[in-house]
């Protein structure tokens, strides 16, 4: 007991610890946790039959399922392509790999407004891009495929990012082992180098899920947003906001709040176990 | 952006090459794919946003940019991120000093609870605001309460008509609300990787708090700071979802840039749209440029850095 008062005493060498974590917490609690609280005031604010009414509206049904459904395709392509991206960027080289390697990151930089206007504009039927897919039948503009375009656009750095570090730091003696035990190129990526890179695949793949979810900016644009058909859950409530029904709005905004929640704390988990994964795996 | 022959940078021994890279041929492909799915969703919206912006030629771009809308969108937009990006910055140092430099508990859940605005839509962001300071929020119902507590307060709420939803404070706290965890995200990794046993020689050398902190600390993390408050800024001042929830969008006087793209865009006024976007896309641009820059300077310091 007295030599655990002296470690705690010893470890606070340093001055501010009262102070900065009395202004992180007071902070944290202006500007976030009670504005926060108020979604959950206001949704009170309702019976639980309303609630369940609001939320299985038929127009914010058709909502989850667009937004559910795009996000998880358009992470899915994303965990695809952006594995490859970050394995050519880390692996190979080529001409113009460190303007690539750069402008990666656009998606995290560029406004959603601008995505968004922009992706409408080049899928639209005269656009860059709209005017070869429109003979061929494909419509992006005003369509669920548009939202799923958008969804990948801003989706696409998180894989990168992500896979990106864990690749550069991987031993190459593993994959030297492996060939020198026989394995062939093929056998060494799928039972050596892709069993340690599926967690930060998996990390990548929420992360671009989880924003892709609350996405608004990018997407209205070039959606159209027709009620049940390309109306993703965010414009349904900016639609209840619109009408001053801040119950309504609340009420569907706490089901998007939910699921949010459960896949921060599924990655915080995720990364905690890779952690311990990996501290036990090196001693 | 044609692949160079990529056997060159291959080391050289056959066999070797077999189990520890990939053939040529896949070489080739990996990259042209790579690089054809980022021309798709990557390079050719960026072009496209400059192109469209000169459709009309320069004359028309810069009268779309000095019509006064437009600047008065501009002025809004700098001062709701000169507001948010200090004020982040702030609390960032102090969350990373509290975390990275003690030990407590509960830092984990203080560190999801920094990371919460990142998983929030904007669109939600925006309405958090609307809840607390709109005409239906906590602050309308008590301004309009019949014996609200503290009747001074209600009062002078009422007698200076504070309005902070539909109005510039409202696009302030949003503002600040969506960029809320950039730099302490930045800065908490980069000092608990530190440590404090630097600090802690300079505290045994008689150094006091602020000394330790403006010469040792301060120099070990300003590239990450730089970093955080780069990335900040790009999104204050980028930021739409959120903004357009509690801004009214009042033109000429609750619009921001994103705001007045949107404005355009609706009027059908296309290249005007474009052009205002294009200054937002220079500010990537100009933000991407900074950060590589930043990450080559951080990565030269610790490389010098003697940690034991």
């Amino acid at each position: 007991m007295a030599t655990k008062y002296i470690k705690t005493k010893r470890l606070r060498v340093l001055p501010g610890f009262k102070l900065t974590l009395g202004f992180t917490l007071f902070y944290l609690g202006l500007i976030v946790l009670i504005p926060l609280s108020a979604v959950f005031w206001k949704t009170s604010s309702l019976t639980w039959n309303e609630f369940w009414h609001t939320v299985t509206l038929p127009t914010a049904l058709a909502s989850y399922r667009l937004t559910f459904g795009a996000s998880f395709l358009a992470a899915l392509v994303n965990a695809c392509f952006g594995f490859i991206v970050a394995w050519v960027l880390v692996r190979y080289q080529f001409f113009g790999k460190r303007l690539v390697d750069a402008l990666v990151d656009l998606p995290f930089a560029l406004p959603t407004a601008v995505a968004g206007i922009t992706l409408a504009s080049l899928y639209a039927k005269a656009g860059w891009i709209g005017q070869w897919l429109d003979p061929l039948g494909i419509k992006v503009a005003n369509t669920q495929l548009g939202v799923f375009v958008a969804l990948t656009f801003i989706g696409l750095p998180f894989i990168v990012r992500t896979v990106q570090p864990i690749l550069e730091d991987l031993d190459p003696e593993l994959e030297e082992a492996a060939a020198s035990l026989g394995a062939n190129r093929w056998q060494v990526f799928w039972r050596v180098i892709f069993p340690m890179l599926t967690p930060a695949l998996l990390t990548g793949f929420t992360l671009a899920f989880a924003r892709a979810l609350g996405e608004y900016g990018s997407v209205i644009f070039i959606a159209g947003n027709i009620p049940m058909k390309t109306q993703i859950t965010p414009v349904v409530i900016m639609g209840e906001l619109d009408m001053f029904d801040y119950a309504k709005a609340t009420a569907i905004a706490v089901v998007l709040l939910v699921v949010s929640f459960v896949l921060l704390l599924s990655v915080n988990v995720l990364q905690w176990w890779t952690n311990r994964h990996n501290s036990t795996s090196l001693a | 952006m044609t692949p160079v022959a990529p056997s060159l940078h291959l080391p050289s021994r056959p066999g070797h090459r077999r189990a520890n890279s990939e053939s040529p041929g896949v070489r080739r492909l990996l990259i042209g794919v790579a690089l054809a799915f980022l021309s798709l969703f990557l390079f050719l919206p960026l072009i496209s946003v400059f192109a469209q912006a000169l459709a009309k030629g320069f004359h028309f771009y810069f009268q779309t940019i000095r019509d006064p809308m437009a600047l008065s969108a501009i002025k809004l937009t700098f001062i709701a991120a000169a507001i948010a990006v200090p004020l982040n910055c702030f609390f960032g140092v102090c969350a990373a000093w509290t975390i990275a430099k003690f030990e407590f508990r509960g830092k984990n859940i203080l560190l999801t609870l920094i990371d919460l605005p990142f998983s929030i839509s904007p669109v939600i962001s925006g309405l958090i605001y609307v809840l607390v300071f709109g005409a239906q929020g906590w602050m309308g119902l008590y301004r309009n309460a019949d014996h609200p507590a503290w009747p001074w307060l209600a009062n002078w709420l009422n007698e200076h008509d504070v309005r902070i939803i539909f109005a510039v404070p409202g696009i302030v706290l949003a503002t600040i609300f969506v960029t809320f965890p950039f730099v302490a995200r930045e800065l908490i990794p980069l000092m608990q990787a530190q440590g404090r046993n630097e600090e802690e020689a300079a505290r045994s050398l008689g150094a006091s708090g602020w000394q330790t902190f403006w010469r040792i600390t301060l120099p070990n993390i300003k590239w990450g700071l730089l970093y955080g408050v780069i990335l900040c800024n790009a999104r204050a001042m980028g930021e739409f979802g959120a903004v357009s929830v509690v801004s009214g969008k009042i033109r000429g006087e609750t619009n921001t840039i994103p705001l007045h793209i949107e404005a355009l865009y609706d009027d059908y006024n296309f290249t005007g749209a474009f052009a205002v976007a294009s200054l937002l896309a220079l500010l990537a641009l100009v933000t991407l440029g900074l950060k590589t820059w930043v990450e080559h300077k951080q990565a030269a310091l610790s490389e010098t850095d003697i940690f034991p």
